[in-house]
């Protein structure tokens, strides 16, 4: 079975964003990065069904900046057997390019699988990975939480607002994977000293024409700090008072 | 003058609020490029045209109807086909989509055929000649990029709750369109629909949500949750990824960067902390309430209103002054 997954290097956000002084980027000066989430779980799912098979090779790919070779790294680590980084020094927001210099990438790649998280966390488009299967003619599952392969054909479980859809899928396909399927292993010691030796192949990504572009980025508004009404249910009335009179939700 | 095409999500033969939203949406848009037209479509099972009514009522100028068995279900293969044929056909500057899991599945397919952009959950636009300007909430929710997207058509899809339905009524006109592809061809089927979640409302459409943390302790308890959304009635329950992880509610209650993003009117934290990945899911409800017994917890920093105690002891309390606030009416 050979597997592709697309990962991506995204900022840890447990911090305070800053927006540079031209207003259009945040400012990276302390922001820590790693693999995006869903990624992780993409990969996670991908080393659990080779080892099922028995065989296979992963080859995770990733379109970004040359630092993102350390989040490559990472996932190689963890047991994927090589990487590819299409270097771009142009972050950019426009899904569909970064979906056509992907597909281009894994067009030829004989893949069974192709898989991607079902959001980077960091522009939360959500849209690369239906793009590419569709520039490949790929069946495509988004959201999947849960999946099984078996005789060249899958099934899987996707999230659909509140509803669980079940859904039979030929391959090769592509899938979204969602929180929910696993839970991504550590790096072993042994995975960290292997991975320096796996092939990581660093090439120019083939953008092409981009169509989006960032005029302004911004803080949220705050919200209001609120008030804390008691401590116990004696409270409770002046709650309902005022979301009845103030809030004016009941 | 533009033309906007919007696609008006259905569950189960009926049509989703978020459909309304994409509609009302859809009338802004067309009005903002100096008046065209907006024509919905509506897909599924035969006898889906019925429900075309409503999105006139909202301000569709005309309905295409799409029913045949082969939609009684999810059917992005045929649907993108279908809406990218329609989208592609000239008639069209944009197209409008609900940022729901069903709208961003089938948005990008159609902007990949088509080879132009999309913007997705917007929360809001505006028009710089042709070209659409739209934000949308990035980092995990701290920050809020502006877009700027000139191809033609442009793909924006809307953040649910972000647009409120507004009555712009127009004469009911309907038109049947059939699928540009076999939909019984597709190569993804679908053998089992779901509703997943424990509650009768949907978290997405639901105007209240009570939500529950690890602060209630035993799944058991999440009983005064339910028993707090029961009292009003429209509410759903919802709950934090501690919860999920830990198997007291299903996967799909989970409220959060990695589950659900709900906007209601009310939303109402039980014994939930606060963490980041809560709040990316839930800060821009209207209307917060929190209840936990740590006063120096985060969700009290984005809650309206508080109360620092313990939960065991007001939720009882809270439940019968709703059930007393909503028999006075």
């Amino acid at each position: 079975m050979k597997i592709a997954v697309c990962i991506k290097r995204v900022p840890v956000m447990e911090v305070k964003f800053v927006i540079a002084a031209d207003g259009t980027r945040v400012d990276e000066t302390g922001l820590k990065y790693d693999v995006n989430d869903f990624d992780l779980w993409a990969v996670e799912a991908a080393l659990q069904l080779k080892e099922k098979a028995g065989a296979g090779e992963i080859t995770v790919i990733s379109l970004g900046l040359d630092a993102a070779q350390e989040q490559i790294r990472k996932t190689l680590a963890m047991g994927a057997d090589k990487g590819v980084l299409l270097k771009s020094d142009a972050p950019t927001h426009d899904g569909l390019a970064v979906a056509r210099a992907l597909a281009a990438e894994i067009k030829d790649g004989g893949y069974d699988l192709v898989l991607f998280g079902r959001i980077s966390i960091d522009t939360m488009n959500q849209m690369t990975g239906p793009m590419v299967a569709e520039i490949l003619d790929l069946p495509c599952v988004t959201n999947v939480f849960k999946l099984d392969i078996a005789g060249g054909r899958g099934t899987a479980e996707r999230a659909l607002d509140g509803a669980i859809e079940v859904v039979e899928f030929p391959l090769p396909a592509l899938l979204t994977i969602d929180d929910g399927l696993n839970k991504e292993r550590l790096p072993s010691l042994k995975g960290i000293m292997a991975a320096k030796k796996k092939p990581l192949d660093v090439k120019p990504a083939q953008l092409g024409p981009v169509n989006v572009s960032v005029r302004k980025m911004e803080l949220p508004a705050e919200r209001a700090a609120g008030r804390i009404l008691g401590d116990s249910a004696a409270a409770v009335p002046e709650l309902v008072r005022l979301l009845q009179t103030e809030a004016k939700v009941l | 003058m533009a033309n906007v095409l919007v696609f008006a999500e259905t569950r189960g033969g009926e049509l989703r609020k978020v459909a309304l939203e994409a509609v009302t949406a859809a009338r802004k848009l067309a009005a903002l490029s100096g008046g065209g037209s907006v024509h919905a479509v509506v897909a599924g099972d035969a006898g889906i045209g019925s429900k075309s009514g409503a999105l006139a009522e909202h301000g569709a100028d005309s309905v295409l109807v799409l029913e045949h068995a082969g939609f009684a279900q999810y059917n992005p293969e045929a649907l993108a086909a279908t809406l990218a044929q329609r989208l592609g056909s000239g008639t069209y500057a944009y197209g409008l989509f609900s940022a729901t899991a069903q709208g961003r599945d089938l948005s990008p397919r159609i902007a990949a055929k088509l080879g132009t952009g999309l913007i997705s959950d917007a929360t809001g636009f505006v028009l710089d000649g042709s070209t659409i300007v739209a934000q949308h909430p990035i980092n995990n929710g701290k920050v809020i990029v502006t877009l700027a997207l000139g191809t033609a058509p442009a793909i924006v899809s809307v953040r649910p709750s972000a647009f409120q339905p507004a009555a712009d009524a127009r004469p009911v006109v309907t038109e049947a369109i059939t699928s540009a592809t076999d939909p019984g061809a597709s190569r993804v089927k679908v053998t089992a629909l779901r509703t997943g979640g424990t509650g009768k409302i949907d978290l997405g459409d639901a105007p209240v949500i009570v939500a529950g943390g690890r602060g209630l302790k035993t799944p058991e308890n999440f009983k005064l949750c339910d028993d707090l959304a029961e009292a009003f009635g429209n509410a759903a329950v919802g709950a934090t990824r501690a919860v999920t992880d830990e198997g007291w509610r299903p996967h799909s209650d989970q409220i959060g960067q990695t589950g659900r993003n709900v906007s209601p009117n009310l939303y109402i934290a039980v014994g939930i902390s606060g963490a980041i990945q809560h709040l990316a899911g839930m800060r821009t409800s209207k209307t917060i309430v929190a209840i936990n017994k740590d006063k120096d917890a985060p969700i009290f920093k984005i809650a309206d209103y508080g109360i620092v105690g313990d939960v065991f002891e007001i939720m009882p309390a809270l439940t019968e002054a709703v059930k007393a606030a909503k028999a006075q009416g």
